[in-house]
């Protein structure tokens, strides 16, 4: 690597740079259309509708023409907005959104106009590293939008937007760890050479299934996509963006779909190779045929997205943030200290067979004394909760008087203390507190769904 | 040429269309004047304390910065440990681990202290 080199990168005639860089923003619009069309299309399949098949054959330009549309449309910028930031914030949304694609990996080097090409922008040793940045630089254009419309809904749903981003954030940053651990760089053109004999994605499986996770959360997209749920927050950060500003944030919605599907194409299902059976045909990862592979696989998780969108309602805000906070990222932690030990093991320690036995005894004595230590507090924890049952069992009994609810208004004759349950005394079903005392006073937690 | 140099040359692109995007807008779409229209969306009161300037959020979202900060900076040395970790070895195991059991202390400490709970 030198003068600011790296591989092939960096060495492209300047005509060529700008053609990728135009090839790129043409495919995302188009992406981002086609995208907007197909997931309209496809969950009204799911809905039994039939969606947009009007404009253009099959309605494929139905996407397209709603962009016009909008940008006939009135601008309103409400009296109170900080006008400055308001107008940048769509920007930095689309512009991040947009950017973060330069070292996404189309496919391998082949030949443009007689000039020896990588078919991606420009690729560098810390380049997830620079999708993460620029992802963080596109949460600005989030919480500045829900700053400065100058009204309530936009500016919670820009806080909630953003929580929910960072935290999710950490998530996926720890899912790359273990990825960056078996292909020794960060370079995304180099992570996809080193999945050759077989993808991350089935070696390193709960990392990719961390990373799916939590590249919906990211995206705010079904069922995390509370910072638009319209019962509490009318359209969250954009409420009062209207016209083409308004398009502006779509855009980069999608674009970021799009992104987090080619970053998780390219760190684990193998980027532009070919597939399995594919793979045996020598041509598959040679020319412009890893480019279909790119496009077949980057499709595959946006059909994701919407089947999840078709498919799972959504979270409620603490079980969404307990998710990401309490599951996600132990969960992510504790893989990566499995890897890494593994890893090592494998590379590094010569084991004997006795000294494996050993350790895998010594690591199941630790195991099982977790286990026994996380069951007697569970236990003492069943006992605390019995108690408080039979508490309000005692109470439920008693018929209220004037005297025993220090309540303004006076129980009603015959009336009894109705117990509904606390999220710290609830029990959960199939837990240890005896039954008959619950029953008698709480209904349990299925009778009160259905 | 340098390799940061084409994402510049992307991002002027992905810049001139946005920003063309947001200023043609003004201009294609028509205007009708109508005071109530400019109100921020409410229930037609003006919101109190107005978001800019007076504005008031809960702590939970302050917090929520706060752990990210912390976790981010623990990425930022998970990642070259990672990516140099065939050559680190066993020294570098046993480094990383320590860091990652003194963050986990804090991060427990939180859990317990009920910092991440939302209700």
């Amino acid at each position: 690597m030198t003068g600011g080199q790296f591989g092939l990168f960096g060495s492209d005639p300047w005509w060529l740079v700008i053609g990728k860089a135009v090839a790129i923003f043409g495919l995302l619009v188009l992406l981002t259309l086609f995208t907007i069309w197909w997931e309209r299309r496809v969950v009204s399949r799911m809905q039994n509708r039939i969606g947009p098949n009007r404009v253009g054959p099959f309605g494929l330009l139905q996407s397209l023409m709603d962009g016009f549309k909008l940008a006939f449309k009135e601008e309103v910028i409400p009296k109170a907005a900080h006008v400055g930031v308001y107008w940048i914030a769509p920007v930095i949304s689309a512009t991040a959104a947009f950017i973060a694609f330069a070292v996404i990996p189309f496919g391998p080097t082949v030949s443009v106009f007689g000039v020896e090409t990588p078919l991606q922008l420009t690729d560098f040793p810390v380049s997830v590293l620079y999708v993460l940045a620029i992802a963080s630089i596109g949460v600005y254009g989030l919480v500045l939008a829900g700053w400065s419309s100058g009204s309530t809904y936009p500016l919670l749903g820009g806080l909630r937007s953003t929580a929910q981003v960072i935290s999710y954030e950490i998530a996926m940053g720890l899912s790359f760890v273990a990825v960056f651990i078996y292909a020794g760089s960060m370079s995304t053109s180099q992570i996809v050479l080193a999945q050759q004999p077989i993808w991350f994605a089935v070696i390193l499986l709960p990392s990719f299934l961390i990373y799916v996770t939590s590249m919906v959360g990211e995206t705010n997209r079904a069922p995390f996509d509370l910072p638009e749920a319209e019962g509490e927050l009318v359209g969250g950060f954009h409420t009062e963006y209207s016209s083409l500003k308004f398009a502006m944030f779509f855009l980069a919605e999608y674009i970021n779909m799009v992104t987090v599907s080619a970053l998780a194409t390219t760190l684990f299902l193998g980027g532009y190779l070919a597939p399995w059976p594919l793979s045996l045909w020598d041509g598959a990862n040679t020319g412009w045929f890893p480019v279909l592979w790119w496009v077949l696989k980057v499709q595959l998780f946006i059909f994701v997205f919407i089947w999840l969108r078709g498919t799972l309602p959504r979270l409620r805000y603490d079980q969404f943030m307990k998710f990401g906070w309490k599951v996600l990222i132990p969960v992510a932690l504790i893989w990566i200290v499995i890897v890494s030990i593994a890893r090592l093991f494998r590379t590094d320690v010569a084991l004997t067979n006795t000294e494996l036995l050993v350790v895998g005894a010594v690591s199941i004595a630790v195991l099982l004394a977790a286990a026994w230590l996380l069951q007697v507090r569970s236990d003492r924890r069943a006992d605390k909760r019995a108690q408080a049952e039979e508490d309000h069992a005692r109470r439920a009994s008693e018929v209220l008087t004037a005297a025993s609810t220090g309540h303004p208004v006076p129980p009603l004759p015959g009336q009894r203390f109705e117990y509904t349950p606390r999220r710290s005394t609830v029990t959960v079903p199939g837990s240890t507190a005896p039954a008959d005392s619950t029953e008698a006073v709480a209904p349990p937690q299925e009778d009160r769904d259905a | 040429m340098n390799v940061y140099t084409p994402i510049f040359i992307l991002g002027a692109l992905a810049f001139g269309f946005a920003a063309f995007s947001v200023v043609i807008a003004g201009f294609t779409g028509p205007k009708r004047y109508n005071r109530a229209k400019y109100d921020a969306y409410e229930c037609g009161i003006e919101p109190t304390p107005q978001p800019i300037g007076g504005g008031r959020f809960p702590v939970k979202y302050y917090l929520t910065a706060m752990m990210f900060i912390i976790f981010d900076i623990e990425l930022v040395f998970l990642y070259p440990w990672a990516v140099a970790f065939d050559q680190l070895g066993a020294f570098g195991l046993v480094a990383m681990m320590l860091f990652l059991l003194n963050l986990a202390v804090p991060y427990v400490y939180e859990w317990r202290r009920g910092g991440l709970e939302w209700d």
